[in-house]
């Protein structure tokens, strides 16, 4: 019973990412931001938005380890002309692995600098052949109650799975990452392994993590936060400091960790400092599509 | 002194060090933080005192409109005597709620909470709520209660006011998830259900008369 369970699983399926699976792929290491300091994994690690299991900071750390992350297969369909449904390992099979230092500024006002191990976006895309009519990309969070308690929850007014997108031409901006690893390690849990979206010039919540499906669309898909509070969460969601949030002013914010004698309250700068992505809205009014 | 007078000394004492008690924890870990950044409050230690102590403010806010629903249920008239404790408790913990978004959130630049003050619609109710608080903190002695007579216990249902903006500043605050607003709007509305309840018995009562 036992021996066909194993080689069941050692016939199909794909296994997790490992410790010893980044240190046979080896990854570019990427430079620090000048004059920021990078914020300590100790922070990044514990102190995380990841409503699927719960909505304290320090819930995903605590309960994330229920997600079974091996195996874990993405499925990627819609407007490409080969879809279809792979384990992580095969998925990155051809993929080069780089360091990227980027800022991560969240919608409620606070930031961090993380060391990001990934690969563009777009490389992993091309490979699918997304077809001419292909205008946007959707990507959709694991939904398992059984293994994500914030899923489970009865308070909860999000309607899983967590669900965003991106125009294709900013997918395909060469700042947009997949992430498979942070601060030379691959993703802890709580960060969203196996595989997770960084886009360092937009709020936080665009940046989906544990990533199961990818779609291209010809139309703009619905997205989580947009569905639930539009005034609040844009679909676009740039880091803006001229767009406040209703309920918070986006002029500035808070660098963790902050102490107890200063808040570290530096200015928020427009694309979060990502000055380069701006020619993607260049006929756009950034304050109406926010 | 007579045992009674004692008993309720004693009591009283008793209450205000349990009162005291979240207070005690948060000094303890802020002299834990200091020798140790991050060790006590994680990397946020501004939003986590901030809403600690407003917690506090609410959940005691509530205590101190359980009191005179509890002394009738137990038949314990003079447990209401314990009623002014806990609302100057409650008025305490939500000073240093402000207090603590003043100075660690803000960063006592006035631009940023005047702003936060008239634009925040959700931090507008909380201030509001503590606004209210400070007449009845004034007028809880047994002086101003004589002074006040019978306009005391009207000045005094603010407090039902308060309650519900407090609840309001928790669920406009609330981000996705209702959990903490659906259980003290809840707990409120046990309480206030509870006084229009027996208001409209009383009424009917008197009308039957």
């Amino acid at each position: 019973m036992g021996g066909g369970a194993a080689l069941a699983l050692g016939a199909g399926a794909a296994h997790a990412l490992s410790e010893d699976w980044l240190t046979a792929r080896g990854f570019r290491p990427g430079m620090p931001i000048e004059g920021e300091e990078t914020t300590p994994v100790e922070y990044a690690t514990a102190y995380n938005n990841f409503y699927e299991f719960g909505t304290d900071k320090d819930d995903p750390a605590r309960y994330a380890h229920e997600m079974t992350v091996d195996p874990w297969t993405v499925d990627v369909a819609g407007e490409v002309a080969k879809p279809g449904k792979l384990g992580i390992e095969d998925l990155l099979a051809n993929v080069d692995l780089e360091e990227r230092v980027y800022r991560l500024r969240c919608v409620e006002a606070w930031s961090m600098v993380v060391p990001w191990i990934g690969f563009p976006v777009k490389t992993l895309l091309d490979r699918f052949e997304p077809t001419g009519a292909a205008k946007f990309v959707e990507f959709e969070t694991l939904h398992r109650p059984d293994e994500m308690r914030g899923q489970r929850s009865f308070f909860s007014g999000i309607d899983w799975p967590y669900r965003e997108a991106l125009r294709l031409d900013e997918a395909y901006h060469p700042l947009a990452i997949f992430a498979v690893g942070m601060y030379g390690k691959v993703l802890p849990n709580q960060n969203g392994a196996p595989l997770r979206l960084v886009v360092p010039w937009k709020y936080g919540f665009k940046s989906i993590k544990s990533i199961v499906r990818i779609r291209l669309t010809r139309r703009r898909p619905s997205t989580t936060w947009n569905d639930l509070q539009p005034r609040e969460y844009g679909f676009y969601a740039n880091v803006n400091p001229t767009v406040d949030h209703p309920r918070w002013s986006q002029a500035s914010e808070r660098r963790l960790p902050s102490t107890l004698f200063s808040p570290n309250r530096i200015e928020t700068r427009m694309f979060n400092g990502y000055e380069e992505v701006a020619p993607l809205y260049a006929d756009m009014d950034l304050r109406r599509n926010y | 002194m007579n045992p009674s007078a004692a008993r309720y000394r004693w009591t009283q004492t008793a209450l205000v060090a349990l009162l005291c008690i979240p207070l005690a924890v948060l000094a303890y870990d802020f002299v834990r933080e200091i020798r140790q950044p991050g060790v006590a409050f994680g990397p946020d230690p501004a939003e986590t005192i901030v809403r600690y102590l407003g917690e506090w403010a609410i959940r005691i806010l509530l205590a101190t409109l359980a009191v005179s629903p509890l002394a009738r249920l137990l038949r314990r008239p003079r447990l209401v005597r314990f009623r002014r404790t806990f609302g100057l408790a409650a008025f305490s913990y939500a000073v240093a709620h402000l207090a603590g978004y003043l100075v660690l959130l803000a960063g006592l630049d006035a631009a940023t909470f005047l702003a936060d003050f008239v634009e925040r619609p959700y931090i507008t109710v909380g201030l509001a709520a503590l606004v209210l608080l400070v007449p009845l903190a004034v007028t809880s002695t047994r002086g101003w209660q004589r002074r006040l007579a019978r306009n005391w216990r009207r000045l005094h249902r603010l407090v039902y006011a308060i309650g519900v903006l407090a609840c309001i500043h928790l669920l406009w605050l609330s981000k996705g998830d209702y959990m903490d607003a659906a259980l003290y709007g809840g707990v409120l509305a046990l309480l206030l259900g509870e006084r229009v309840a027996r208001y409209t018995m009383s009424r009917r009562r008197r009308r039957g008369a």
